[in-house]
């Protein structure tokens, strides 16, 4: 800890903080490996970062359809960082989505979620946080639509929205289960990307966990539910997609890959089968029913896939395991919103590479190969064939995500269209 | 202005199969290693895409990823008393650049020598007598054997995940597998290639003849596999598209596929692209290496200090390095004195087409290691009493590739262009069958490298010169298996066949295999080899070379198996002795 050698007068300020608040000091070498732990599960390195170089300090551009905002610099430096904060500010901002000064922050920042962490917890994150080498860096300003660039607005979002409270455990389970329980609704904050949104942006509480879409990729179904969701998973095979990336069944491409570099490869095995029996336990959403598509399209779309595809996902589906994913009872293929599987064919995904699986394995882009009505055709046929069930895909739909890709290529920066304001905090 | 670096523990100079082994394997032993690579970056989903890879255009004829003669280059000549002139163009072999190097475009055709190879010179006058040497030739032992090299080709086998079957287990010779090999300790990690038919049919009429045949040694993937390093291969698709080729597929062994995802998320590990060495640094005693100096692609010199410099680069870019340098005595051919650059060997082939009328062959459905082949008449494993020459050959009905402009084979008389030869390729295309002969070649005094004293390359150093021909004993030789090759075609029973025999000196022009070897031999003195047993340099005992060069002279196999095995057994001697007692590892 370079906190050891460290004498200057803010620091010990902050140290005297944190002690009168929780009784420890900030060598407590328990807690700060608590809260590092939790600093991964929560993957708050993914949003807070922009520079790799300078981890924490914030202004990585999060892209809502909203407008963009800018992510906070969570290092300790005291004039861009959160280091004039105190413990209890830090509290405040996880639990009530309350800035320092009373401000409203954004749910950008997933404090519906972080609302559900014990106040240890969250002590111990800051403890780690403050442990950090401060860097001095001020994000952007966020570019939000009208109202939603007046923070008090947030009030009312809140009011609507916002369930404020630690995680109950539920006395009929397990500890197991609520542990993942209280990872996946807390610090994970998977419902972010996996629960549907209204369109205020806020959770739809009645599907939760049954898939979203975020940034132009498909957050999967999250339930029991068989063709969509993890119900054809063990829970072995959930723990190894999140520790290595890769299982038998899938390998994790787009933001999961981030996730699952930034986040829960570094978690203990034991917190990721708690994860496993928490999710196996979800409630299967109903299934969707899917009309037949036409067998003109279909044998356009097995054309295509002989051709382009079937070499390495191999001919009847099924795929390499761990290096091509089989299509053949593939819940990514057959999500109700096929958004990822098109995006995955026009620009191509790679994997995530961990240290059980290091080898990044890839597919490459057919955008500049294959048009949109074959597009259309191959995602038609992945989806219902070898026994898949999903909804046919029609040219249009390629048309757009191919707009949205070329959009994002052209112009990284312009996806919130919002006037600039608040110049000081990016929640 | 040169900029100088902070000191590292090692630099590995080229970053392809010997530079991604060491990098491995020496970051595991806890140094600091930086790796410099002339060429740029290469992975699979980039650079070999599967919508892309396949384009003969762009990557054979266009040459994309070749050394780049602009840059480096060579000149040749078939003797002393010719004055040699520039390669401008690269032909009969075809060294990489870039990460990866030529690990990226090889076949995937993993040998291990015989072990009366490694005693080519005591083996053959015991057997033969002395007199079966030319006075001209200059063969030598090697330092190093075939029992001591075993764990080190298991372990070179087992990270490329080698396709095949074993023939001597222990000793005991298996049914199916290559009878004529060394004792290995267990089988190949994966099954064979399945076959297909021309090389099916070869197998048979081997058989008839009473020869042993064997599916061949194979990196490219039989099925799925994750090596000891956790990096995972796919199944060949059979694409035909290895030799010349990254492989899009991810199933064939080559750094970026065994080695690279590894050692990249090491933080005692740094590659720097886009670097190319000029030369070995050395201390004012000249039997120390201080590191390297290297100029990058915006032309900025830099020098990296190190504790160890290990040259990883093509052999001729080895060679050229140690001369440019001043390491070593260079080799004279006049007196036969010095070592850098004596005993260049390369590799001798021929063929012959088979053409059939009533069988279909599918060309197109290829892998650059599939194929059956016998070892009948490699090595020594024939009596060669009389016939007028020492070594031999593989002969192999393969089955790489039905690319259409490089692989159009035509019977005896067509004519080379127009009506008739379209004609003849539409007729032939499926229905050929072809057996090659991959022939050794020795060493001799007059075949060796040096530095040109006219030719300059883009650094302005003096350019390589290779002066090489074959001998007669390489001439008989061929001849010998060639005719072996025309029986065993005719015994498939073909309508005709096409002898390509390979007549007169040799030419450096068309290509026939990136086989070169020689220049930094290896020995057990430093009169007649540059390295000792361990691949360290008599001269500067902290600088080691890698790879074929090495080889005393060139057995009749592909090289990249041994250059493996002799790389995980330098990292041995590194990690187990050199880094005790840094110094010489034998006493000269």
């Amino acid at each position: 800890m370079r906190r050891l050698t460290r004498t200057s007068i803010t620091t010990l300020a902050a140290m005297v903080l944190l002690t009168d608040v929780s009784g420890a000091t900030d060598f407590d070498y328990a807690k700060l490996e608590k809260g590092r732990a939790l600093v991964d599960a929560g993957d708050c390195v993914a949003c807070h970062t922009q520079d790799k170089a300078k981890p924490f300090a914030g202004g990585r551009a999060i892209p809502t359809p909203f407008g963009t905002i800018y992510s906070a610099n969570i290092t300790p430096d005291r004039d861009t960082g959160i280091g004039a904060w105190t413990a209890d500010d830090f509290y405040r901002a996880m639990h009530e989505g309350v800035g320092p000064h009373g401000e409203r922050l954004y749910p950008a920042f997933p404090y519906p979620y972080f609302t559900r962490m014990s106040r240890d917890d969250v002590e111990a994150v800051h403890a780690y946080l403050m442990s950090l080498d401060p860097v001095s860096n001020t994000p952007p300003p966020n570019e939000l639509i009208w109202p939603l660039n007046i923070r008090t607005f947030m009030a009312g979002w809140n009011m609507l929205f916002f369930n404020k409270g630690t995680y109950q455990p539920d006395p009929n389970k397990s500890a197991e289960w609520n542990r993942g329980a209280y990872l996946v609704e807390g610090p994970g904050h998977c419902g972010a990307c996996h629960t549907p949104k209204n369109i205020f942006g806020a959770d739809k509480a009645s599907k939760a966990l049954q898939g979203g879409v975020i940034q132009d990729w498909t957050a999967p179904n999250l339930t029991a539910q068989t063709s969509e969701g993890l119900g054809g998973w063990s829970e072995a095979d959930i723990a190894e997609y999140l520790k290595t990336g890769r299982n038998r069944l899938s390998g994790a491409t787009g933001l999961m890959a981030e996730v699952v570099v930034n986040s829960t490869s570094k978690m203990s095995d034991a917190d990721l089968k708690a994860i496993a029996v928490y999710l196996k336990d979800v409630g299967p959403s109903s299934a969707p029913s899917v009309s037949a598509p036409a067998q003109n399209f279909m044998q356009a779309g097995e054309a295509v896939y002989r051709d382009s595809c079937a070499a390495c996902h191999q001919g009847n589906g099924t795929g390499v395991p761990h290096m091509f994913p089989p299509l053949q009872g593939n819940a990514m293929v057959q999500q109700a919103d096929p958004t990822t599987v098109l995006r995955i064919i026009l620009e191509g995904a790679k994997t995530a590479a961990t240290a059980q699986r290091p080898t990044t394995s890839a597919m490459p882009a057919y955008g500049w190969k294959l048009d949109d009505q074959q597009i259309a055709a191959v995602a038609t046929y992945v989806r219902n064939s070898w026994g898949n069930k999903a909804g046919p895909v029609a040219s249009d739909m390629v048309s757009r995500m191919r707009g949205a890709i070329n959009a994002r290529k052209a112009a990284p920066q312009t996806v919130g269209t919002g006037a600039r304001v608040d110049a000081q905090q990016s929640h | 202005m040169v900029k100088k670096l902070p000191p590292v523990d090692v630099v590995l100079v080229g970053f392809g199969w010997t530079g991604a082994i060491l990098g491995q394997e020496l970051t595991d032993a806890g140094l600091n290693v930086v790796a410099i690579e002339r060429g740029g970056w290469r992975d699979t989903p980039t650079d070999f895409a599967v919508t892309f890879a396949q384009d003969e255009l762009r990557y054979y004829y266009r040459q994309a990823l070749f050394q780049e003669p602009v840059r480096e280059t060579l000149t040749f000549r078939n003797s002393p008393d010719q004055t040699a002139l520039p390669m401008r163009r690269l032909g009969s072999f075809l060294p990489g650049t870039g990460v990866g190097g030529a690990g990226i475009h090889w076949n995937g055709q993993t040998w291990r020598f015989l072990p009366s190879d490694f005693a080519a010179l005591r083996h053959n006058t015991e057997r033969y007598g002395a007199q079966a040497i030319p006075e001209t030739m200059t063969i030598q032992d090697w330092p190093v054997g075939y029992d001591e090299l075993e764990p080190y080709y298991d372990r070179f086998e087992y990270l490329c995940g080698i396709s095949g079957k074993a023939g001597n287990l222990n000793g005991q010779i298996v049914e199916g597998g290559n009878p004529f090999e060394g004792a290995r300790r267990r089988d190949y990690p994966n099954p064979p290639m399945q076959m297909v038919y021309g090389p099916t049919l070869f197998g048979a009429a081997a058989k008839e003849l009473g020869y042993h045949p064997f599916p061949a040694p194979s990196a490219n993937m039989s099925r799925a596999y994750t090596n000891p390093l956790g990096v995972t291969l796919a199944p060949c698709t059979y694409c035909g598209f290895c030799e010349k080729y990254g492989c899009g597929n991810y199933s064939k062994s080559s750094p970026q596929t065994t080695v690279i995802p590894v050692l990249l998320r090491k933080d005692n590990f740094e590659l720097r692209t886009n670097s190319e060495v000029l030369r070995v640094n050395r201390d004012s005693s000249g039997k120390r290496a201080t590191g390297v100096t290297y100029v990058d692609i915006q032309g900025q010199e830099y020098e990296q200090p190190a504790e160890i410099v290990i040259l990883c680069a093509y052999i001729l870019h080895n060679v050229h390095l140690l001369l440019v340098s001043g390491i070593g005595t260079p080799y004279d051919a006049r007196s036969g004195e010095g070592t850098v650059g004596r005993n260049y060997a390369y590799q001798i082939v021929s063929g012959v087409n088979a053409f059939f009328d009533d069988k279909l062959f599918n060309p197109y459905i290829g892998a650059g290691a599939l194929g059956i082949v016998i070892d009948d008449f490699n090595g020594d494993n024939f009596d060669h009493a009389g016939k007028g020459f020492i070594g031999g050959g593989y002969l192999a009905c393969w089955n790489t590739n039905g690319r259409p402009i490089e692989n159009s084979p035509t019977p005896e008389n067509t004519p080379k262009w127009g009506a008739k030869w379209k004609s003849a390729v539409a007729k032939n295309y499926l229905r050929t069958a072809s057996v090659s002969t991959h022939g050794a070649v020795m060493s001799h005094r007059n075949n060796y490298l040096d530095l040109d004293p006219t030719y300059r390359n883009a650094y302005g150093q003096p350019l390589l010169r290779m002066t090489f021909d074959y001998t007669d004993n390489e001439m008989k030789m061929s001849e010998f298996l060639t005719e072996r090759a025309a029986d065993l075609a005719r015994a498939m029973k073909p309508r005709e066949i096409r002898i390509n025999a390979r007549k007169g000196h040799y030419s450096i022009v068309p290509y026939q295999t990136t086989h070169n070897t020689g220049g930094t031999v290896m020995g057990d003195n430093p009169r007649d080899s540059v390295i000792n047993r361990y691949l360290q340099s008599w001269d500067v005992p902290n600088l080691f070379v890698m790879g074929a060069g090495a080889f005393p002279q060139n057995p009749g196999y592909n090289p990249t198996g041994t250059v493996g095995a002799l790389t995980y057994w330098t990292a041995e001697a590194i990690r187990s002795q050199y880094l005790k007692n840094p110094g010489p590892l034998v006493q000269a």
